[in-house]
């Protein structure tokens, strides 16, 4: 699908400064589309979090929201990524994230950390078992921030995806273990943030707390990001969601791309996490881990 | 009551969303606001089940949920998706959820009532297009209905809707309706906000919400999901002078891009632009972009965009880009109307981090001007702004900073407040004060080759203007003499400015009147001044009786003034007498001498206070060292107001 781009110039690469008297040709700007305003929104927040923080990293998780961050952030640094891409790695992820890992990392010329997580036994044994096996990524993320000494993680959470994650702010504060307190949470409006976490503590951000998943793939496809080929129909089966191999399952699709996954957003009533296990083993697993530092 | 709403316009590219089956709707952002239990979880509840909008199964889950607790099902249970809300029984938070009205996108923010959690209120309204205002009709409009109007005003919010909930437990009573009605439009009219529509509705059953039912037969207006389909998404500020204020400047490689978001206005490159508030002159020499660079177009308001200059110039974050001929103003001192988030409530002489934009500065109060708290109905006015009050104040600023008045642009008119690094309160620029201070165009000043933080860190101060006022013979000089060996000493940088030294040069023209005294004060002013911004610390010893001088003084010198009143009573002062001034006067010999008469007006709210006839000079330069310390002139010790808010 090709959506509304009328500012002539993005295709026409015009590398010559423009004389003063060609300017009073064009009098209004093109407007913006929806997708053009989501864009200058995450733009605006990648520059914040760069310009307040000291030293911050982007959460590469390989699935298609952190592609699209990682596309904004260099829209918003002109074509790099200033601040290294962390990928947790649980050591389960599907063969073909890890293939478009080795293979994007280096083609975006990204300064990619790898963090292996500690074995389960390290982990919460009260959780559900997919809880619990996704929280070993919360125990690998602290041994991260605690190597790296990171005051700021770029996360790619957007509101719609679950009821938790709407009540978060852009600039997330989090405690010195890493725990998030959804009571105490400070204001934030007009786009101003709250980038002052206390000594030792660090900031989530979230560049895309705004996005719908079908903006996403909207982006996706007008600025031809690549993605991972799970998420198209394979057998009339796709994943809308990927986590680790064991807890994330396929949904019954035939969209076998991208305008056909946007027609079938445009049906259902199934929420986008429903193949992620750890979402239904009970009504407050998601929230505990959320508290723990789980993204 | 007769409402009618405008009826959905055919969308326009302005405001479209773009959907995926190639449809283009508007997309409008709702908050829900109103007093505590008054029914917006409800709402909100039967608004996502009346357009159909709800997850398949979520209803059926929650019903179960809520069977296995022996719990009556509420609407509101769609809501609170926390665990921790439904232990607590109210929303802690804002949510938002998504629906679909005729021809709208609606992106629902349900912000919480409970006056606890009004900065999450504000963190949801301050997102919206438009608001719903819901009122109990049992109960009528409450204190935090009235904050929520005020607060929806002060965010600039303009579109309300307000929906009288609970009409079921009034038996649907027409009368009981316009008496509410009647009573909301007059608080919001004294606002300036006129509610789009004001609708009759029970939540809980369904009248009003999707359909006018029989029981309020008697209404012909529209309902909620009709209201919300008449909202118009916020249009961008396009038609308004350029303002683009830079977030960064990037130096990846050859191209130094200045980066930031036009918040107003547009440009393409080959246009004169200005930074402000340094006022420097230069001309956009390309628009960067990627992947494709650069790009020719012009560039519209909410674009984030990078831009090269034609020149090399001193440009850091937070100046403001604007076209030449319509420039924001320079301002060391803004009126603001804010409201307030912080446990300690503000009083004059706070002192504050402000932001706009980009831009941050310390800031002092110098004035409070007003302080009422929006909930209560005969507002009782107060000395400092207490927790979620609002007020008027005027602030000035440590750096000069560029800013518009929100009435000529709500984008760049506004500002937050920090104390501790924390966001306290946030409002509206109503008016700047450019003063005397304002710079004639056509005179440019040079700038100094070093900025401010490196003279500081130098130093271990901040430039100030300390000035002693107070009899002849009280100790002024002895006390600045004292003080400026002090400083030194420290490794400070003190400079003493006695005014009859001045009057040898400088102010060598100038005699005795009231009018040659005043100016006199100006000048001092003036030089003090320009010490201070050059990171001295100015000394001041004037007799200076005049409290309307001494304003002046303070309004030239703004946040570097520091007022000490050396308060020495008048009969120690005349046996002093080191120049034999009383012995003169008393004798007739000497005019206008300020000391035996009635002239000298005393301070009302100086720093400091110290009589030098009870104490040693050490002990009085100790106290003055402390006041700079503890007003952030001095940098021992750091100035922190509270640890939470």
């Amino acid at each position: 699908m090709h959506l509304l781009r009328t500012d002539s110039g993005a295709d026409g690469r015009d590398l010559r400064a423009p004389a003063s008297e060609q300017i009073p040709v064009a009098l209004t700007a093109p407007s913006m589309d929806h997708l053009d305003q989501l864009e200058a929104q995450s733009i605006y927040i990648f520059r914040e979090a760069f310009a307040r923080l000291k030293k911050i990293a982007l959460l590469w998780s390989l699935g298609k929201d952190s592609n699209v961050m990682i596309w904004l952030a260099r829209k918003a640094f002109f074509g790099r990524l200033p601040f290294p891409a962390l990928h947790v790695d649980t050591g389960k992820k599907f063969p073909e994230m890890y293939r478009f890992r080795d293979h994007y990392g280096k083609q975006w010329e990204l300064d990619l950390r790898v963090e292996p997580c500690p074995p389960i036994d390290a982990v919460d044994p009260t959780l559900p078992p997919a809880a619990r096996s996704a929280a070993r990524k919360t125990e690998g993320l602290k041994m991260a921030l605690a190597k790296y000494g990171f005051d700021g993680l770029i996360a790619g959470i957007r509101r719609d995806e679950e009821a938790t994650r709407a009540k978060e702010r852009v600039f997330s504060p989090r405690g010195l273990e890493g725990n998030w307190d959804v009571r105490d949470q400070p204001p934030e409006f007009w786009d101003h943030f709250n980038a002052s976490p206390p000594q030792g503590a660090h900031l989530r951000i979230h560049p895309i707390l705004h996005w719908t998943e079908a903006d996403i793939w909207a982006y996706t496809k007008r600025e031809n990001i690549p993605i991972i080929p799970l998420y198209l129909s394979h057998n009339g089966k796709r994943y809308r969601s990927l986590g680790d191999q064991d807890i994330t399952n396929p949904v019954a699709s035939s969209a076998s791309n991208i305008d056909e996954i946007l027609a079938e957003l445009e049906q259902t009533k199934v929420p986008e996490r429903a193949g992620r296990a750890l979402d239904h083993e009970t009504e407050d697993a998601f929230e505990r881990l959320r508290v723990a530092g789980y993204l | 009551m007769n409402m009618i709403v405008t009826p959905a316009s055919p969308a326009t590219p302005n405001d479209t969303s773009s959907m995926p089956n190639g449809t283009t709707r508007p997309q409008v952002r709702i908050v829900i606001v109103g007093h505590v239990d008054h029914g917006k979880s409800t709402l909100v509840g039967r608004l996502l089940h009346e357009t159909g909008s709800l997850p398949d199964g979520k209803l059926e889950m929650l019903k179960a949920v809520s069977a296995r607790r022996g719990m009556p099902f509420e609407w509101s249970f769609l809501l609170d998706a926390l665990q921790t809300e439904r232990d607590q029984g109210i929303t802690i938070d804002t949510t938002q959820i998504r629906f679909r009205t005729n021809s709208r996108d609606i992106v629902l923010i349900d912000a919480p009532g409970h006056a606890e959690f009004l900065r999450n209120m504000i963190t949801g309204a301050s997102q919206a297009d438009g608001a719903v205002l819901i009122i109990d009709a049992l109960e009528g409009v409450r204190d935090q209905t009235r904050r929520h109007g005020y607060l929806l005003h002060l965010l600039g919010v303009k579109q309300v809707a307000v929906v009288v909930n609970k009409m079921d437990r009034v038996d649907f009573s027409a009368d009981r309706f316009k008496e509410i009605s009647e009573e909301i439009s007059a608080h919001l009219n004294g606002l300036g906000v006129t509610p789009a529509a004001i609708i009759p509705i029970s939540a809980r059953d369904g009248d009003g919400v999707a359909e006018r039912t029989d029981r309020i037969g008697w209404y012909k207006g529209p309902t909620v999901v009709e209201a919300l389909d008449g909202l118009e998404p916020a249009r961008p500020l396009e038609a308004l002078a350029l303002r683009l204020p830079v977030q960064a400047i990037y130096k990846f490689d050859d191209r130094r891009i200045v980066a930031g978001r036009i918040e107003s206005g547009s440009l393409i490159a080959g246009d004169e632009i200005v930074i402000m508030p340094a006022g420097k002159i230069a001309r956009i020499k390309t628009v960067e972009s990627w992947p494709v660079t650069p790009i020719a177009g012009r560039q519209g308001a909410g674009r984030s965009v990078g831009i090269t200059l034609d020149r090399e110039l001193f440009i850091e974050r937070g100046d403001i880009i604007a076209h030449t001929d319509t420039a924001p103003r320079e301002t060391r001192r803004l009126r603001a109307r804010i409201f307030w988030l912080h446990d300690k409530p503000l009083a004059k002489g706070d002192q504050l981090l402000v932001r706009c934009g980009p831009k941050e500065s310390r800031a002092t109060v110098v004035a409070i001007e007003k302080a009422v708290d929006p909930g209560e109905l005969s507002s009782i006015e107060n000395k400092a702004i207490g927790r979620n009050h609002v007020g008027e104040i005027d602030i000035s600023l440590s750096n000069p900073i560029a800013t518009d008045p929100y009435t000529e642009n709500p984008r760049t008119g506004r500002l937050v407040i920090e104390v501790s690094g924390r966001i306290a309160g946030g409002g509206l620029v109503l008016s700047v004060d450019a003063g005397q201070r304002a710079v004639p165009v056509d005179i440019v000043p040079v700038e100094s080759a070093l900025r401010p933080d490196e003279r500081s860190a130098r130093y271990q101060h901040n430039g100030a203007v300390v000035w002693l006022t107070g009899l002849p013979a009280s100790g002024k000089s002895t006390l600045a003499k004292a003080l400026e060996r002090r400083l030194f000493t420290n490794g400070g940088s003190p400079i003493l400015l006695d005014g009859d030294t001045l009057r040898a040069g400088l102010n060598g023209d100038l005699g005795f009147s009231a009018a040659d005294r005043s100016e006199n004060i100006r000048r001092l002013a003036e030089v003090a001044t320009h010490l201070a911004r050059n990171g001295h610390i100015a000394i001041v010893a004037a007799v200076s009786p005049a409290r309307e001088d001494r304003a002046t003084a303070r309004r030239i010198a703004d946040a570097a003034f520091r007022e000490i009143h050396v308060a020495t009573p008048a009969e120690i002062c005349e046996e002093r007498d080191p120049k034999g001034h009383y012995k003169k006067a008393r004798a007739g010999a000497l005019a206008s001498f300020t000391g035996i008469g009635n002239d000298y007006e005393r301070p009302e709210a100086a720093e400091l206070v110290i009589d030098t006839s009870t104490r040693t000079v050490a002990d009085a330069a100790d106290e003055i060292e402390q006041m700079l310390k503890t007003t952030g002139v001095l940098f021992d010790e750091v100035v922190d107001l509270a640890a939470n808010i």
